[in-house]
């Protein structure tokens, strides 16, 4: 008797809104990873003097530009917030036989991440 | 409503592959009656009696405890003795194999690579120097040693999670959220020494390290065992096992 393989169809990752979710979260990587690198090219662009510097920062007034950061913050935060809610899974923090609820480990990093912000704009803005 | 739900009927897609009549599966369509309080599982052996006998399935206790009729149900992994039609009705229900596992016939499949990967692991007690003679007693667990690995013990080996795995679809030899969810069970078990045993297999390429953390496999899972968190901390641990091994001086493992 020969066993019945099926194939795994390529887009099996739009078959169903659970996979469709874990997709766009791999795909934050790219522009998690896209910031990253912008931000090394500022700094290099620093250390080329003054003149580069400012004509890059004109640059990232470009309408493209500024639609790139939108979509990017749109995923970065998406990218956040979905890992945020994931560290539960991958920590299993016990109190006597009790285990601490979720939202225990949740909060601290929302908390943290506000804190962050929060002193990074005051370097920037302050 | 209520007393034109005895007549009314519902229609089932069902999976079929016979291997001694036709090479590729196709679906066949059966019209059931409906009631309230059937579920599909119902429906299929409404079916099996009264319309077409050759159909195929696996069941045995038809209350969510034997683990044996996992069905995907509309594309989704379910225990089909869990799944009542009335959260269907009126559309049809499409039933098929669990899968990314071979199929034998209709809706059995073959349950030898789950097997495998399940015994990969020494899902039970290991003890380095063995256990000790019935007279000396037994191995003392306190309420809280206990609740530590009850929740991955409640494991019924339905198989639902490796449906529910695009990892497992992809990488057949990947252990799998259930093999992983049990070798963590007794990993995390104070009477069992067996853990470096196990992490041979479930750290190795095949195991925890294939997973990426869809995290479906805790979302179908019919016992709340929550595979995808096990593995995720047998990463954690693993990974602490490194830096112990590697970058601490005095290094080593500890057991």
């Amino acid at each position: 008797m020969k066993p019945y393989i099926r194939p795994m169809p390529a887009t099996w990752w739009l078959k169903r809104t659970p996979y469709l979710i874990f997709m766009l979260r791999e795909l934050t990587a790219v522009f998690v990873g896209a910031y990253a690198v912008i931000f090394l090219v500022m700094i290099r662009r620093l250390n080329e003097g003054q003149a580069a510097y400012e004509s890059f920062m004109a640059s990232l007034r470009s309408p493209l530009a500024i639609l790139f950061h939108v979509v990017a913050l749109m995923f970065a935060v998406f990218h956040t917030v979905t890992w945020f809610h994931l560290t539960p899974k991958a920590m299993a923090v016990r109190i006597g036989e009790e285990r601490v609820k979720p939202a225990m480990l949740i909060v601290p990093n929302y908390l943290a991440w506000a804190a962050i912000s929060a002193i990074v704009a005051w370097f920037i803005l302050g | 409503m209520a007393n034109s739900t005895a007549e009314s009927t519902m229609r089932l897609e069902v999976f079929r592959y016979e291997p001694d009549k036709a090479a590729e599966p196709r679906f066949q369509t059966y019209e059931v009656p409906f009631r309230k309080d059937w579920v599909v599982l119902d429906a299929l052996n409404h079916i099996k009696d009264q319309s077409d006998g050759s159909l195929s399935f696996r069941w045995s206790c038809r209350m969510g405890v034997c683990g044996s009729c996992g069905m995907m149900i509309n594309g989704v992994p379910k225990l089909s003795c869990a799944a009542f039609l009335r959260d269907y009705y009126p559309n049809t229900i499409r039933v098929e194999p669990l899968s990314h596992f071979p199929v034998l016939r209709d809706l059995v499949f073959q349950l030898d690579p789950f097997l495998d990967k399940l015994k990969s692991v020494q899902p039970w007690i290991i003890r380095r120097e063995g256990e000790k003679p019935v007279s000396e007693g037994e191995y003392l667990q306190t309420p809280a040693q206990h609740a530590r690995f009850k929740d991955f013990s409640m494991c019924i080996n339905c198989m639902l999670c490796y449906a529910a795995c695009p990892v497992v679809g992809m990488e057949p030899h990947f252990l799998g959220p259930a093999a992983i969810a049990l070798a963590q069970r007794y990993n995390l078990d104070s009477r069992d020494e067996g853990r470096d045993q196990r992490q041979e297999t479930v750290a190795s390429h095949d195991g925890i390290w294939q997973c990426t953390f869809i995290g479906e496999c805790s979302a179908v899972c019919p016992k709340h065992v929550d595979p995808a968190g096990a593995i995720q901390q047998a990463k954690v641990e693993s990974t602490i096992d490194w830096f112990k091994e590697v970058l601490w001086p005095f290094g080593g493992r500890k057991s």
